[in-house]
C-alpha cells in the first residue's frame, strides 16, 4: 500500500475574491510501513493535504495515487479508499456519539456491513490495542478522562484496518505522560502491524523522537522531505517558517560553535549527553 | 498577600453506574501564599487537580474545608464573590468559548460594561488593553478571521479592561500552537513586568515554566514541590515520574551527571548549562 | 454549501447603509416587508425590485454575494412553486391530470409567492449584511425596552440573539469536522431512504449537541468570571443616537410605505 502524490495544487474559493492558495505543487511519495511526520505552522496546509489522502477534498489540480489507482477517476472506488487510509482529526474525541465504548467503536465496522463476529474482534484487537481495558468497554465514552477519550476514538478509526493511517496532532492537549504513552501505543501498532502511520504535528520534539522521515510545509509548499537528522540541522530556517526546534538542538549549535567536537545532526537529549560525555572524558 | 489558601480540600462525588458513591479529593491540604506582583506557575498533569485550585481563586468553586482568602476577601462569604471577581481575572483554556460578541473591541469592553463603567473610560480601557496586546488593528475584526494565539490575547485584553490585580490562566496555553504558545507567554511577561500585575498560570508545558519567580508542582491535588525554577527542575527523576517533563538544558546536565560529569545541575536554560559545560571543557 | 449561506452575515465595508442607526434598519426591514404583502399589482413588484436595488447599489454589497445567499432557500423555492402551480384553483384551466389541475392563476400566484420569497430573503438579508451583529442586538433590545414592563426580556433577548450569533459560524464549523471525520469511518449521508438517512445524522448530532452543551457551560463560567450578572447596572461602550441620516430615512420609508398602499 503506497501513497503518491504528484504536482497537487489546491485552492479554496477559485475565482472568488477572496481565494487562497493552499497547496502548491506538492510531490511525495510514502512506501509501505514508513512512519512519517508532516509538520508546518497553523495554516501550512498541513490539515488541507491530508483530507487530499481519501479524497474527502478533490484537489484543483494534480492527482492522488493509492496503490497506483488515482483516487479522484474512480468515484466507484471512494469507498474502498477511505477504509484502507483512516483519518484521525484533531480532537477525535468530539466525534464520540454512542452510548458505550464497544458500540461506538463498532460503528466504523458496521458501515463496512462486516459479521457480528468480525466485528466484535475488530473492536477487541483495536481497543486492546489503544491499551483501553476490558471493564471500561461497556461505560460511556462520556466518562471517560480527555486521554482516554482520544485512545477510544482512534481505536475507533483502527477497527476500520486501514493500510494506512493519518492523525491529525494526536497529542494537542495531552501531557507529557498521556503524550509519551500514546506514541508508545502508535509505535507498537506500527511494529506489529506494519501499518504505514503519517503523523501530522507541529511539535518538533515529538516528531525528533519518533519519525523516520520528515515533511515539512510551509505556506502550502513542500520545503523539505528528509530525515528527521538532516531537517533538524535548518534551526534558522525552520524558525522563520514558525516551527519551534527542540531546544537541545541550540544547545548542540552552541557547543559545536564553542569547539566540542560533537555531532551536528545529534536528535535527542540522550544523544547528546552520550557525545558530550565522550567527548570530555576523552579531552582529559 | 492576593491569595492565601490554607489547608484547602476539595471534595466531589463521583457516582458510579452501580451505585457505589466516591469522594474524590481533588486537593488534599493545599496551603500556599501568593504575594501582589509574583508570577506563579502552577505545574501538574492531566487530572492532578491544578485546574480546580485556578477554580477556586474566583468563587467557581468553594472549598469544602479549609480556609481561602482571595484580595483580602474570606472565600466562604458568598456575597464578596463579584468584588473578587473584578479584583482576580480569569483566562480559559479555550479561546473560543470565552469571547462573547461578534467585533473583538465590543468583546473587550464587556468586562467593563458589566462592572457598569461610563461610557467614555470604557472606549480608553479597551484601547489601552488592545494596544497592551498588541491587537490594536484588529479591533474591528471578527474574532472568527483570528488565530488561536490572538483570540486568545482577546481575552487577556478583555480582562485588563477590567483592570485586575491579578490575572488567573486556566491552562490558556493548552490549545495552542507553539507560536500562539509563545505570544501568550510574552503578554503574560509583560503583563507582569511591565504593569505589575500578579499572574498565576496553570500549566503542563514544562518550558513556560522557566520564566516564573515561583514553580510550584501538584500531585494528587498535594503540592509536592515549590520553589524557584531551577530549584524546582533539577528534581528530574520525581518530576519524570509523574509525568512531567523539564527543560533540555536541565536534562542533559542531570544525565551528564550520571554519566560521571560534574557538572552543577541546576541549570534551566541554554546559556546556563553552555556556561557549564565550556568550564568542564 | 454550508459557507453558502449569507443569512445572518455581516459584509464589512462602509457605506451610507452601514452608518444608518440599526434601529432605523430594523423598522425599514419591518416596513418593507409589510410592503411585500400590501402590494397586489405585478407593476407594485417593478416598484419594489428597483427599490431593493437602489438599497442594495447604496449598501456597497456585491449582488453576486446577495444572490449565492439565495441557493440555501432553492429548494424551498421550488417547492412553494410547484405546491402553487399544481394545486390551485381557478377558471383558467390549461392542463388537468391525475390529481393535478395547472391554471393560469395558479401560475401567476406561484410567480408572486416566488417573488415575495425572494424578495423577503434580499431584504432582510441586507439587514444583516449592513448591520454589525452587536449593533443589531442593541437595535433590538433598545427597540423591545419599552416591552420589559409587560414582562418581555429585552436584554436576556438580545443577550441571547448575539451569543448565537458569534456561535452560528463556530458550530457549522464544527459539523462539517465531525460530517468529515464521520465520513472516513465509512457513514453515508447521501444514499438510501428518508429513515436510513435521518439515522445516519445521529452520529453528527450527538457529537454537535454534546459540544454546544460544552461550550454553553464554559461560556457561562467565562462571563461570570468577567462580572456579567444580566442586565441591571451595565453600561455601554456605544451608545446608539440617532443622526440626521435616520431621519432622511424615517421619510424615505414612510414615503414608501404610503406609496405601495396607494398602488
Amino acid at each position: 500500500m503506497s501513497i503518491e502524490i504528484r504536482s497537487l495544487t489546491h485552492i479554496y474559493g477559485l475565482g472568488q475574491p477572496f481565494e487562497k492558495t493552499a497547496l502548491e505543487n506538492i510531490n511525495f511519495h510514502i512506501n509501505k510501513g514508513e512512519f512519517v511526520g508532516i509538520i508546518g505552522h497553523t495554516g501550512s496546509g498541513k490539515s488541507t493535504l491530508i483530507q487530499m489522502f481519501n479524497g474527502l477534498l478533490q484537489p484543483t489540480q494534480g492527482n492522488i495515487f493509492v496503490d497506483g489507482v488515482d483516487i479522484n477517476l474512480d468515484i466507484e472506488n471512494k469507498k474502498e479508499v477511505r477504509r484502507k487510509i483512516g483519518i484521525v482529526f484533531q480532537y477525535p474525541e468530539y466525534q464520540l456519539f454512542e452510548m458505550t465504548i464497544y458500540k461506538d467503536v463498532a460503528y466504523g465496522p458496521t458501515n463496512l456491513g462486516l459479521s457480528e463476529e468480525e466485528i466484535n474482534e475488530r473492536v477487541t484487537r483495536s481497543l486492546t490495542l489503544m491499551g483501553m481495558d476490558e471493564s471500561l468497554w461497556e461505560k460511556s465514552p462520556f466518562e471517560l478522562s480527555g486521554g482516554q477519550k482520544r485512545r477510544v476514538a482512534i481505536a475507533g478509526v483502527i477497527a476500520m484496518q486501514p493500510d494506512i493511517l493519518v492523525l491529525d496532532e494526536p497529542t494537542a492537549g495531552l501531557d507529557p505522560k498521556g503524550r509519551e504513552e500514546l506514541f508508545n501505543q502508535l509505535k507498537d501498532m506500527h511494529k506489529l502491524l506494519n501499518m504505514t502511520i503519517i503523523l501530522v504535528s507541529h511539535s518538533m520534539e515529538d516528531m525528533a523522537r519518533h519519525a523516520d522521515r520528515l515533511l515539512v510545509l510551509a505556506k502550502g509548499r513542500l520545503i523539505y522531505d528528509n530525515t528527521p537528522r538532516e531537517v533538524f540541522k535548518h534551526i534558522e530556517e525552520l524558525e522563520k517558517i514558525g516551527l519551534a526546534p527542540p531546544q537541545i538542538k541550540y544547545i548542540v549549535r552552541e557547543l559545536r560553535q564553542r569547539g566540542f567536537d560533537i555531532r551536528e545532526d545529534i536528535l535527542t537529549v540522550e544523544e547528546a549527553a552520550c557525545q558530550i560525555a565522550r567527548y570530555l572524558k576523552g579531552g582529559k | 498577600m492576593i491569595i492565601d489558601a490554607k489547608n484547602l480540600i476539595y471534595e466531589y462525588i463521583n457516582e458510579e453506574e452501580n451505585g457505589i458513591i466516591d469522594k474524590v479529593r481533588a486537593l488534599d491540604d493545599f496551603s500556599i501564599e501568593v504575594k501582589e506582583g509574583e508570577f506563579l506557575i502552577v505545574l501538574g498533569h492531566n487530572g492532578s487537580g491544578k485546574s480546580t485550585f485556578a477554580k477556586h481563586l474566583n468563587g467557581i468553586l468553594r472549598p469544602t474545608d479549609g480556609t481561602l482568602f482571595v484580595d483580602g476577601f474570606d472565600m466562604k462569604d458568598e456575597s464578596i464573590v463579584w468584588q473578587v471577581r473584578s479584583n482576580v481575572g480569569m483566562v480559559f483554556q479555550n479561546p473560543d468559548n470565552q469571547i462573547v460578541a461578534t467585533i473583538v473591541e465590543e468583546d473587550v469592553a464587556f468586562g467593563p460594561e458589566n462592572l457598569g463603567v461610563p461610557s467614555k473610560e470604557i472606549r480608553e480601557r479597551v484601547d489601552r488593553a488592545l494596544r497592551l496586546v498588541e491587537m490594536e488593528e484588529y479591533k474591528r475584526h471578527s474574532p472568527n478571521q483570528l488565530s488561536g494565539g490572538q483570540k486568545q490575547r482577546i481575552a487577556i485584553a478583555g480582562i485588563i479592561a477590567m483592570e485586575p490585580k491579578c490575572i488567573v490562566f486556566d491552562e490558556s496555553t493548552a490549545m495552542l500552537d507553539p507560536m500562539g504558545r509563545r505570544q501568550v507567554m510574552e503578554t503574560m511577561n509583560k503583563l507582569n513586568k511591565e504593569h505589575g500585575i500578579t499572574i498565576i498560570h496553570i500549566t503542563h508545558h514544562m518550558e513556560e515554566a522557566i520564566m516564573a519567580d515561583r514553580i510550584i508542582v501538584i500531585e494528587q491535588g498535594k503540592m509536592i514541590l515549590e520553589g524557584s525554577p531551577k530549584d524546582v527542575f533539577k528534581n528530574v527523576e520525581q518530576l519524570k515520574n509523574i509525568g512531567l517533563d523539564v527543560p533540555d538544558a536541565t536534562y542533559l546536565a542531570y544525565l551528564l551527571n550520571k554519566e560521571g560529569i560534574k557538572i552543577n545541575t541546576k541549570v534551566i536554560n541554554t546559556e546556563e548549562v553552555i556556561k557549564e559545560l565550556c568550564q568542564l571543557k | 454549501m454550508i459557507r453558502d449561506i449569507t443569512i445572518g452575515q455581516y459584509y464589512p465595508v462602509d457605506s451610507i447603509l452601514h452608518r444608518l442607526d440599526p434601529r432605523t434598519k430594523i423598522i425599514a426591514v419591518f416596513a418593507y416587508i409589510t410592503s411585500l404583502f400590501l402590494i397586489k399589482a405585478f407593476y407594485g413588484y417593478g416598484v419594489v425590485i428597483l427599490a431593493l436595488g437602489i438599497v442594495i447599489k447604496l449598501s456597497k454589497v456585491p449582488i453576486q454575494f446577495m444572490l449565492k445567499g439565495l441557493k440555501s432557500i432553492v429548494f424551498i423555492l421550488i417547492f412553494t412553486v410547484s405546491i402553487n402551480v399544481l394545486f390551485s384553483t381557478g377558471e383558467m384551466v390549461l392542463v388537468k391530470f391525475w390529481v393535478f389541475t395547472i391554471t393560469v392563476e395558479g401560475i401567476v400566484l406561484a410567480i408572486k409567492m416566488a417573488l415575495r420569497l425572494v424578495l423577503l430573503i434580499l431584504g432582510s438579508s441586507l439587514l444583516t449584511l449592513t448591520t454589525s451583529p452587536i449593533q443589531l442586538t442593541d437595535g433590538i433590545e433598545i427597540l423591545l425596552n419599552p416591552f420589559t414592563k409587560i414582562g418581555v426580556p429585552a436584554h436576556e433577548i438580545a443577550m441571547m440573539m448575539s451569543i448565537a450569533l458569534r456561535f452560528i459560524p463556530i458550530l457549522l464549523e464544527e459539523t462539517d469536522k465531525i460530517m468529515k471525520a464521520q465520513t472516513a469511518r465509512g457513514a453515508d449521508f447521501e444514499s438510501g431512504s428518508i429513515i436510513q438517512r435521518a439515522k445516519a445524522m445521529v452520529p453528527i448530532m450527538v457529537p454537535l449537541f454534546v459540544s454546544a452543551f460544552r461550550r454553553a457551560d464554559e461560556l457561562a463560567m467565562a462571563m461570570e468570571a468577567r462580572c456579567y450578572r444580566g442586565g441591571a447596572g451595565r453600561s455601554r461602550m456605544n451608545s446608539l443616537k440617532y443622526q440626521t441620516r435616520d431621519n432622511i430615512a424615517f421619510v424615505v420609508i414612510i414615503l414608501f410605505i404610503a406609496f405601495c398602499i396607494w398602488i
